[in-house]
């Protein structure tokens, strides 16, 4: 490990992966590369919390299946959601016979939980680990804004909470992509308080931790063929260029966001998808199957996260954010 | 001891991202909000006209059956998921008038549905109305009081 950099001595690999997602997500151009798309926002479930959890469980079930693995050969879940006390990832994991270690850290929690997963299985504590995560547009509208048929108008700086859910399983075999390094983020908060702009909000916390893993780890932009950022929307993906630029780092030919290409923007998406779901169902879905085909050599991930809530917000507080980083090798 | 500082707080970037965020178009924004709302009071005096002449209601009984009807077309749309598609487009259009206020009342009820009719429907229902409420009745009593002073002088 130097500074925040830690590096994956024994390479663990992405064995499988699981998406569902909800009909807008299906519908967008990264929809094909989703396994299970939920035509009903209800999942039918009576209430948006249910839908959530049971897209969570769906895609725990659907990562199993497709490694054929059986619950007794899962080390442990590593699994957080938006919800106030995670209760999608806690209900989900009610179902299953296995450990579970609930996490948080907002809409970056994907690579938090690769992080500590890829800890686990290089380590060698756990023959294999179970990220996921999963958000929910509807349960999200609830928890942070306002009622759903409340007609009030959408900021042109706002993004859309992603209904989806994915996960992977990290063990020491298979031909997927290698967990070689990692970035730990610290929290940053550069003085933002609109709650509707996550994506400016978000970007200097991506950038502190890009630059950190550049410094730390030798390599430099041109040594990864993507970076993929979580969920900073087209604005905060902007921003995160212009400061990687001051720092001295051009990534603005390689850089691409998950939240930026989940969605035609048809509706009120205006800057593109954000939530937990996000960076779970891109990653594991589309870059997935890119990185198992070879098609990139080395990509970075650095999911992104606000870690607000929303009676900080009403206090009128800044919202802190971070990031976390992620680097996989065909 | 210093404590709770926020040691990243950059001005720069404040000022940088408030300087290239997308902003919202007002022209069109006024505009979609003025014919909208526009239409919803047209709607209301064609009701007010209609009572006055087909069933000769006067005074403040007529006011009270007018705002009854547009309490219940702004509820029923809302029910119907039409209402949040109109605000999405006219904004301030849609909320002002009285319709609005319905819409206000009316979606969180439907929406804490799932937390039981005690502490999910009622309890929820004035989240968004219950200022609007206060701040009507305090204001109501205020001028109420200021006439009854200024009277009592004059």
């Amino acid at each position: 490990m130097k500074g925040r950099t830690l590096i994956f001595k024994n390479q663990p690999r992405i064995f499988a992966t699981a998406t569902v997602a909800g009909p807008k997500e299906g519908a967008g151009p990264v929809g094909k590369h989703i396994d299970t798309i939920v035509e009903d926002d209800y999942f039918g479930e009576k209430t948006f919390e249910k839908a959530e959890r049971k897209m969570m469980e769906g895609a725990i079930r659907q990562v199993m299946q497709n490694a054929k693995y059986t619950e007794s050969e899962v080390g442990a879940i590593i699994a957080g959601d938006l919800l106030n006390q995670i209760i999608s990832s806690s209900y989900a994991c009610r179902s299953f016979n296995i450990p579970f270690l609930g996490i948080y850290n907002a809409c970056s929690t994907m690579s938090e939980a690769f992080i500590i997963g890829g800890m686990l299985v290089d380590g060698g504590y756990c023959e294999s680990a179970l990220c996921a995560t999963g958000s929910h547009f509807s349960s999200a509208e609830r928890q942070y804004r306002y009622p759903l048929e409340l007609g009030n108008t959408r900021p042109p700086q706002s993004q859309w909470t992603v209904t989806g859910a994915g996960a992977a399983i990290l063990a020491m075999q298979g031909k997927g992509p290698k967990l070689v390094a990692a970035t730990l983020g610290r929290v940053v908060d550069y003085g933002i308080t609109d709650t509707n702009n996550m994506g400016a909000a978000m970007a200097p916390a991506a950038a502190d931790t890009l630059c950190e893993h550049f410094l730390n780890s030798y390599f430099s932009p041109k040594d990864y063929d993507l970076v993929i950022t979580g969920d900073l929307g087209a604005f905060g993906s902007r921003l995160f260029k212009d400061l990687m630029w001051e720092k001295g780092f051009d990534i603005s030919e390689r850089h691409v966001d998950c939240g930026e290409m989940i969605y035609n923007i048809a509706e009120d998406e205006f800057q593109g998808g954000s939530g937990a779901g996000c960076s779970a169902v891109v990653f594991n879905g589309y870059f997935y199957k890119k990185l198992c085909k070879k098609e990139y050599k080395r990509i970075i991930l650095i999911a992104t996260g606000a870690l607000l809530s929303s009676v900080s917000s009403q206090q009128g507080e800044t919202i802190p954010s971070i990031a976390h980083a992620v680097v996989f090798e065909s | 001891m210093q404590s709770n500082e926020n040691i990243n707080f950059n001005k720069n970037y404040i000022d940088y991202v408030s300087s290239i965020a997308p902003k919202t178009k007002e022209a069109r924004s006024l505009f979609r909000a003025f014919w909208v709302g526009g239409t919803i009071c047209c709607i209301g005096q064609f009701i007010r006209f209609a009572f006055e002449n087909w069933l000769g209601l006067a005074g403040d009984e007529l006011a009270a059956y007018v705002s009854v009807v547009l309490i219940f077309l702004g509820g029923l749309l809302t029910g119907l998921g039409v209402y949040d598609r109109i605000g999405k487009f006219a904004g301030g259009g849609s909320i002002v008038p009285i319709t609005g206020f319905a819409n206000s009342v009316v979606s969180p009820a439907m929406e804490f549905k799932s937390e039981g009719i005690i502490y999910g429907t009622a309890s929820k229902m004035f989240i968004i109305a219950g200022p609007i409420i206060v701040f009507g009745v305090a204001s109501s009593v205020l001028v109420g009081l200021s006439y009854y002073i200024y009277f009592l002088v004059a």
